[in-house]
């Protein structure tokens, strides 16, 4: 029974508590992307960029008020910048969006054209990012970084196996039910949310009813701004902050939304979560929970890992191209909000 | 073929370009920068052949250009026979093993028609077909790891001169595009790039992490050169006397003999850096010409005027008896191979592999600009793109520090605004590729060069 326990919280310990804090990020951010998909219908690949540029400003802010002695105790000070992160985000969206892309939606340019100036905005949002600051590794989590660690379990518990909970990693998650009840209730209760359905749904019916595009466009850019930079700072608070690193995040988000079905949140959130474990479960090494549970005689020699940790990044791909296989559309059929 | 005036005045406008820096910064610059803006040329061209003349978008430029590199590998280094002794046979049955899986997963799909029973028995003998094979392949590779692991710990390859791999690369790169094309080309344009993109970085991570074939992330240095090496330059009597007769009256004018020998002697040591730069630019040119020859002949035949056709309209063209599906797959093949030679002619270049050097902003987004800011469709347009871009990507920090210094120049030299503008002199080169990008798209969206419109 004791052997049965230690492997449970082997398995949460290494792979359900990291996989749902990796995937709420990945979900917030493929929920930014299909969101961006579903209304202005091209694939954005500044997103992993918008996602930098609020965790910059983020931390910054952050910077700011450890200088002044502003806290929030055992809560990282990064909690007190977001909000500032989230306006200057929103506020690159809506500028990006006025200086670029709503040309090309007056023009009614196809989707492809779309993607390549959203390469061009991509490039201009990571050089003015490597300029402010530069491509050094940054941790900027403050406070209580463990809410229970290892040893404290063991004792209190009196098992073999340690289970650690990072504060960094709890706070995610909140937040994360916090601003997907908050998104989904909007589109399904309030009436700009309906209107951003319907826009979404049949664009020239919409334009009959009299949704207003300009103001359904000018609202996505708004939950896209605050999506990305909350999915950006929560990632750079659980690892670490580092430019390179969210170019290479926007194609396992592009995977998540696929896999979901694109264009369709719920999918979005079901496919980063989705994407997340699967990294985790094919490149975790399962020997230790094996030991526990088997009898000592047929005990696995090896380290019972699927593939090496190195392809972490591969598999996500991987799903990407069997969901497109069998079912191009998604888990949960997307094209509308 | 015929040039417009325009045209020429491009091909002026790349030529001065380089003559300027010759005569600016040095002909070894000058040439360190065509060789690299030919290379970008041909990758250019490649992607351009299936962008602009049929509308398959490919993102996978750095996945293809990462086997052409393999390919050059594989080709020139000799064959390290202690690995082949220890690992041979295992690497041989996992290999014979996989092809009868992938017999057995064919055979299913063949005779199990329920679509679930043929997706549950598929992935079961997957799963299990994997582990088994997983046993004599990690056995093997193990083996092969632990020879020698300083300098070898792979196979080698076939110690043939490495002016073969220009075409074996492009084989290679041929060959995974096939298979990607097979998989993916169905898909909307939008979702084609992403998972081109995505399999490009599959690619990558194999190249990085089995070290058995090509030394992953350890890199693999010292591939030999089809061009002769400075040092034997150096000693070799006719390139003295070369050196010697084309700077005669330079050297006539000094009396003194040991100055004289001294002028040579140095003048010796730059010009051999040079003629090896020379050699390479000289190669890589014939290579571009040949590849452009082809391209423009392609496009102007009933072939490149059908693939028009298919972009323009691809449900006329259906209509009209061409086979859309088939024709993509081959464009995307073609491009994928022309991408490859380049990947090859980068290794050669640099002789040495270094798969953690293949990152996706430098070879595969970069080379896009190229495509759009020259003009998709037109040969020309891609080559003109190609030395462009890279000439200002390469130009930009001087540029960029020239401009800082001329901005700053009211603040002392230890402010710190002006210390951290010029810390960042790099990153200005992505600002400036993404503002190019964007110019090129809002004013010239059809490039620099555009494609000629053909009535006939």
């Amino acid at each position: 029974m004791i052997d049965f326990l230690n492997s449970i919280i082997v398995l949460l310990n290494f792979i359900i508590i990291p996989g749902i804090s990796y995937g709420s990020q990945l979900a917030l951010g493929a929920l930014g992307v299909t969101f961006v998909y579903a209304i202005l219908r091209f694939a954005n690949f500044a997103h992993g960029e918008i996602m930098s540029f609020g965790a910059m400003i983020t931390i910054l802010f952050t910077w700011f008020f450890q200088s002044q002695n502003i806290g929030l105790g055992i809560l990282p000070t990064a909690l007190l910048a977001l909000p500032i992160g989230i306006i200057a985000t929103i506020l690159l969206c809506i500028i990006s969006d006025k200086f670029v892309f709503q040309y090309y939606r007056y023009q009614k340019s196809v989707p492809v054209v779309l993607a390549m100036v959203s390469i061009g905005v991509m490039f201009v949002i990571n050089a003015i990012i490597r300029i402010i600051i530069g491509t050094e590794t940054i941790k900027f989590s403050d406070g209580q970084k463990f809410i229970m660690k290892a040893k404290q379990f063991k004792v209190m518990t009196g098992l073999n196996e340690g289970l650690a909970l990072k504060s960094s990693q709890v706070i995610t998650i909140l937040i994360t039910i916090l601003l997907l009840t908050f998104t989904f209730w909007f589109l399904q209760k309030t009436k700009t949310g309906k209107s951003m359905r319907a826009f979404s749904d049949n664009e020239d019916l919409a334009l009959l009813s009299g949704i207003n595009p300009d103001r359904v466009v000018f609202t996505t850019w708004i939950i896209v701004g605050v999506l990305a930079c909350v999915a950006g700072t929560l990632y750079g608070l659980d690892k670490s902050y580092k430019p390179i690193i969210y170019l290479n995040l926007v194609l396992p988000i592009f995977a998540s939304a696929i896999v979901g079905g694109i264009g369709s949140p719920f999918g979005a959130v079901v496919g980063g979560y989705v994407i997340a474990f699967s990294e985790i479960m094919v490149t975790y090494a399962y020997k230790k929970f094996f030991v526990y549970l088997l009898p000592s005689s047929i005990e696995p020699t090896g380290l019972v890992q699927l593939l090496s940790t190195d392809y972490k990044f591969a598999v996500s791909f991987s799903i990407l191209v069997i969901v497109l296989l069998i079912r191009p559309s998604g888990i949960f059929k997307g094209k509308v909000l | 073929m015929k040039f417009e005036r325009y045209e020429w005045l491009a091909i002026t406008i790349m030529i001065s370009l380089f003559i300027f820096v010759g005569f600016i910064q040095g002909w070894s610059v000058s040439l360190v920068i065509l060789n690299m803006c030919i290379i970008s040329a041909i990758m250019t061209m490649g992607v351009n052949i299936s962008w602009g003349y049929a509308g398959v978008i490919n993102f996978g430029v750095m996945g293809f250009l990462a086997m052409g590199g393999l390919a050059a590998v594989l080709v020139s280094y000799p064959p390290i026979a202690e690995s082949w002794q220890v690992g041979g046979r295992g690497l041989g049955i996992s290999f014979a093993l996989l092809v009868v899986l992938v017999i057995a997963v064919m055979y299913i799909n063949k005779t199990v028609i329920q679509k679930r029973n043929r997706y549950i028995l598929n992935s079961f003998i997957i799963f299990f077909g994997i582990l088994f094979i997983r046993h004599f392949y990690l056995n093997a590779t193990h083996n092969i790891e632990d020879v020698n692991p300083a300098i070898a710990g792979f196979l080698g390859g076939l110690g043939l001169p490495i002016i073969f791999s220009w075409i074996v690369g492009g084989l290679f790169a041929a060959g995974v595009a096939f298979v990607i094309g097979k998989v993916a080309l169905g898909l909307r344009s939008d979702y084609l790039a992403i998972v081109t993109l995505g399999i490009s970085e599959i690619v990558v991570s194999v190249l990085k992490h089995e070290e058995w074939l090509s030394r992953g992330v350890k890199n693999v240095i010292g591939l030999k050169r089809p061009v002769p090496y400075e040092i034997d330059l150096q000693n070799a009597d006719w390139f003295i006397n070369l050196v010697t007769y084309l700077n005669s009256s330079k050297l006539n004018n000094i009396i003194d003999v040991g100055d004289r020998q001294q002028v040579l002697n140095n003048l010796i040591i730059d010009g051999s850096g040079i003629f090896v730069k020379l050699s390479y630019a000289i190669l890589f040119l014939v290579v571009m010409l040949i590849i452009f020859y082809f391209a423009n002949k392609a496009q102007l035949s009933p072939w490149g005027r059908m693939m028009r056709a298919i972009r323009d309209n691809e449900t006329a063209a259906n209509a009209m008896g061409k086979d859309v599906v088939k024709q993509h797959l081959i464009i995307f093949v073609i491009g994928a191979a022309i991408v490859g030679v380049a990947g090859a002619m980068l290794v050669t270049l640099d002789g040495l592999f270094t798969p953690s050097g293949y990152r996706p902003l430098r070879f595969t987004f970069i080379i896009w600009i190229m495509v759009i800011v020259g003009g998709s469709g037109n040969n020309l347009g891609a080559i003109f793109g190609g030395f462009v871009i890279w000439f200002s990507w390469i130009e930009a920090a001087p540029l960029t520090t020239f401009i800082i210094n001329q901005l700053t120049v009211g603040l002392e030299p230890t402010n710190a605004l002006k210390l951290h503008l010029l810390d960042s002199v790099p990153y200005f080169r992505y600002l400036f590729m993404g503002l190019i990008l964007l110019l090129i798209l809002r004013y010239r969206p059809k490039g620099i060069i555009p494609e000629k419109v053909r009535h006939s």
